[in-house]
């Protein structure tokens, strides 16, 4: 509750901030301290509630059973805030770079992330209705803050108009599922109080899946993705990419954990499993065919989320394990390849051209990047394949996901090693729009360092959950 | 310890190689690393007794059950010599070469070593998947950077086939892990677990991990990224690739394939010797109209390699030691003949055969070691191959197979296709009437490692009860 107060009362402090701040630079580290201070909060939060948990009689519920605390949650929230101090160091300048609202621009992501902390421990679907509009409006407002550039207002306006369309199935949803539940607590959902599956409450769960599917980019609802990432400032499109979306997942995986717990396996395994196999499909193939590493990204994103959605689909205590690693991993490396991009003055293939030669440091922080979003083994994101696939592959029916999702990884290879290609196989002058500082390159080596000790040994991080 | 030691000097090894400047240094340094590894190796190989196993087993990922284990047996630490072996030999021959960015080159080759040796000693399935990766990684960036035009194609599509059948093999073991009752990778867990399923999901995973294992070997239809990916790479990196990771693809399926599921329908057993002798014909056919020698003794490893899959299929301990026997020996004499390859490339610049010639008369040493190379390569007796192929023609002979005489008859027939076109090309590149091509003959060097070959062929073909006595 501690941190949930406090980002909201930050974004405040930060949007007051722009109107006495005299440089860019001094607004960008006020942003860091108070992202500072937000992480300490929620590990304070994370102590107290480990303590709080741990008797018999403790209460996990907040606010009249509308968020439910557990220890899952406050871990999520602490590596989401750890990501976002990241985030707010490594991309600042490009951040400052972006436009005049420097202050605006990180009340925003403050703001976003106060949606995030909603979402991560909803138990009654307002609450996940409230969440997911207050992550997703600042988001319209970041696509499009690039004034001058009529990508950037394609990208917001696009952004906005589909996010409405889907807001208002995410409502109908819930409003449906209110009608046959008669509930809007996730740990009141009975689907067969009557004995027999409601239509209302199948519809509800169809619009529910549409809603929520669509704010994680998910074959058929993806559409706006490419256009909005690759329209959107690049820092901004990195957070999007990165910590927005692996919150959203974590949200779409209670929904399903807690919800729906009790939905027939085979529904669960023919719906899901199709928009996942389906997501893999046209994100992983579309990826091929890009000329622009950014915009290669954004498909990239919706080939991992094809691959998260195996969280949802495996449902048990390893999928859970996978989501942490995963959000971390794919954040992780999200980061690193979006905090290069950022260094570099042309974005498509050609612009990483002999970036080995040049900046030796920059090329093998991206390539260890592209090797995680791979899920090339001693990097993180090989266990967190591997982590969601053997949640999933427990289920029923699910080998045949489990192949095809491999043999679709097996392509993704081809797109992401063309970065690694073009950097070190390839001749070339790559510009660089910014130097690279040493704070920078600490940075990323905390990046990479942790990219690979996770891929090593993920339960360092496991083990905590 | 000794098998620690086989994984950790080579990627020390290459470690240290990548903060070295100078390139003599570098040199230096890597030599003396691979002899360490050699040394080591032949330690533990000469030490080792039959039918007992070195072990190593330090916790790694508990909650996973997956272990730092290692196990070898004699057969095992045959491989690890090859491997340490085929390192010193081909860094030898390097030593007066100038190699472009040759810190990144050498400690690239030592990940690979260090890869290769966890691949073969591996006897935890998470952790042999680990070095099957890790082996593959480096051999990537060395085809991709240094070599011939289309390395950047060739490289490529080597990398794409080889990760799918990982993943394939990826999704294979993801299943056989979930069905383990104790969520354990250890072998003899993963072991009892794929013998107790159902035969018909014996028979998917089992696709499942040929195909991995088979596109490494690789086996006829899956062999197509072979050829490019030879011709494209650097010599070095082309030894490795032919001599060594052909060997992963053959050891782990006697290793991790054929123990693990025992109950499969033996009619894929039956579909592979099928393959596998197609492979040899159109290997050897293949081979016969290259005019490239560096594509023609691509494809005669193509057939070489079929023999060999059947013999690792034949199941009875004849066909098991001349399967080891003859792996060891292909990688020592594919090798010699890469190496020569090499030589001749750097002197004629050029390896098409058709204007080759002569090199009897201006260089010697070198055509003696190819004819003596090539007789190996061909099976002659008296050299290692012929005891390593008898071995496998008579393991193949006490097989179960309906028609292993067709087999053998067409494999036989490989054999004679071999001679056909290895001969064809010593008589074009050492004979012929092209005498006015005048050019040095072999250097300090290249003589040091060649005959090592030698004495390694002539040893094994006469003696080659040393290695047998110990499988």
């Amino acid at each position: 509750m501690k941190p949930l107060i406090a980002t909201a009362v930050f974004a405040i402090l930060m949007m007051f901030a722009s109107l006495y701040a005299k440089e860019k630079r001094s607004l960008s580290n006020f942003a860091g301290i108070l992202m500072l201070g937000l992480v300490g909060l929620n590990i304070w939060e994370l102590v107290d509630y480990t303590q709080l948990l741990k008797s018999a009689d403790a209460d996990p519920y907040l606010f009249s059973k509308m968020l439910r605390v557990d220890n899952y949650a406050l871990w999520f929230n602490v590596l989401i805030t750890g990501a976002s101090l990241l985030y707010v160091l490594l991309f600042r300048r490009s951040i400052e770079a972006v436009g005049k609202h420097v202050g605006e621009y990180y009340a925003l992501h403050f703001f976003i992330l106060c949606g995030i902390f909603l979402v991560s421990s909803y138990n009654n679907l307002l609450i996940l209705f409230l969440g997911i509009e207050i992550m997703s409006i600042p988001q319209y407002v970041l696509a499009g803050s690039d004034k001058h550039n009529l990508k950037s207002s394609e990208a917001s306006l696009k952004y906005f108009l589909m996010g409405a369309f889907s807001t208002g199935f995410l409502l109908m949803g819930i409003v449906l599922l209110y009608g046959a539940m008669g509930t809007f607590e996730l740990n009141g959902f009975n689907f067969y109080k009557t004995g027999t599956l409601s239509v209302m409450g199948v519809m509800g769960i169809l619009f529910m899946l549409v809603a929520v599917g669509f704010k994680v980019s998910a074959a058929p609802m993806h559409f706006w993705t490419p256009d909005v990432y690759d329209g959107s400032p690049t820092p901004f499109t990195a957070f999007m990419a990165s910590i927005v979306k692996v919150s959203i997942f974590l949200a779409f995986m209670r929904l399903f954990m807690e919800g729906f717990a009790n939905m027939d396996p085979y529904w669960k395994v023919m719906v899901l499993g199709v928009m996942a196999a389906l997501t893999l499909l046209i994100g992983n193939i579309t990826a091929v065919y890009q000329q622009s590493v950014k915009r290669m990204l954004a498909y990239s994103s919706i080939a991992q989320a094809g691959f998260m959605m195996f969280v949802v689909i495996g449902s048990d205590v390893l999928a859970m394990k996978g989501m942490v690693l995963y959000a971390v991993a794919y954040t992780l490396a999200t980061l690193g390849i979006f905090a290069v991009l950022v260094k570099l003055k042309d974005y498509t293939y050609d612009g990483f051209n002999g970036l080995a030669k040049k900046e030796p440091f920059l090329a093998v922080v991206a390539a260890v990047c592209m090797m995680s979003l791979a899920g090339i083994p001693l990097t993180a994101g090989f266990f967190a394949k591997w982590y969601v696939l053997a949640s999933a592959i427990k289920q029923e029916n699910t080998f045949w996901l489990v192949v095809f999702a491999l043999v679709m990884a097996a392509v993704s290879v081809y797109y992401y090693f063309k970065v690694i290609i073009a950097m070190y196989f390839k001749k070339g002058e790559p510009e660089l729009s910014t130097s690279v500082t040493p704070i920078d390159k600490a940075l990323m080596a905390i990046v990479v360092c942790a990219i690979i000790v996770l891929g090593i040994a993920p339960e360092m991080l496991l083990s905590w959950i | 310890m000794l098998l620690i030691l086989l994984l950790v000097i080579p990627l020390l090894t290459g470690l240290v190689s990548f903060l070295l400047k100078d390139p003599k240094a570098v040199k230096a340094w890597s030599i003396f690393g691979a002899l360490v590894t050699l040394i080591v190796a032949s330690l533990a190989f000469c030490g080792i007794k039959e039918a007992q196993a070195l072990k190593v087993d330090v916790q790694w990922l508990p909650a996973l059950g997956a272990n730092f284990s290692l196990e070898a047996t004699a057969g095992t630490l045959l491989m690890t010599l090859l491997t340490a072996m085929a390192f010193v030999l081909v860094y030898l021959a390097q030593w007066n070469k100038q190699i472009g960015h040759s810190s990144r080159f050498f400690a690239l080759m030592g990940l690979s070593a260090s890869g290769l040796m966890g691949v073969f000693l591996a006897n935890d399935l998470l952790l042999f998947y680990f070095f099957w990766e890790l082996a593959l990684i480096p051999v990537y960036f060395l085809a991709g950077q240094w070599g011939g035009k289309d390395r950047i194609k060739a490289s490529m599509k080597f990398f794409i086939y080889t990760f799918f059948g990982s993943l394939l093999m990826l999704a294979g073991l993801i299943y056989l892990y979930t069905s383990t009752p104790d969520y354990s990778f250890a072998y003899s867990s993963i072991a009892t677990t794929g013998a107790q399923l159902a035969p018909e999901v014996q028979g998917v995973l089992f696709t499942l991990f040929f195909i991995a294992f088979g596109i490494k070997m690789p086996i006829f239809p899956l062999h197509s990224w072979q050829a490019s990916a030879y011709e494209q790479s650097y010599t070095p990196v082309t030894v490795v690739m032919s001599a060594l990771m052909v060997k992963m693809g053959l050891y782990a399926t006697i290793k991790w394939l054929i123990p693990i599921f025992p109950d499969v329908d033996r009619i894929f057993y039956g579909v592979i010797m099928t393959l596998a002798v197609i492979g040899i014909i159109y290997g050897s056919l293949l081979a016969i109209a290259q005019k490239d020698i560096k594509r023609l003794i691509a494809y005669s490893s193509l057939a070489h390699v079929g023999l060999m899959i059947m013999g690792a299929f034949s199941q009875n301990e004849f066909g098991m030691e001349g399967l080891y026997l003859q792996m060891f020996n292909h990688g020592i004499i594919i090798t010699g003949l890469w190496l020569l390859v090499d030589i001749i490339e750097n002197r004629y610049q050029t390896r098409n055969m058709t204007e080759l010639g002569g090199m009897a008369a201006n260089a010697p040493k070198a055509a003696i070691a190819l004819v003596i190379i090539t007789f190996a390569s061909v099976s002659l007796p008296l050299t290692n191959g012929f005891v390593g192929e008898f071995l496998l023609f008579l393991g193949i002979f006490n097989s179960a197979y309906e028609c292993k005489i067709w087999y053998m008859a067409i494999a036989g027939l490989g054999i004679i296709l071999g001679a056909i076109y290895m001969l064809n090309m010593v008589q074009n590149v050492a004979y012929g009437d092209k005498k006015e091509m005048a050019v040095a003959d072999l250097s300090w060097n290249e003589q040091l490692s060649l005959y090592l070959i030698i004495i390694v062929i002539i040893v094994l073909g006469v003696y080659p009860n040393m290695v047998l006595d110990l499988l």
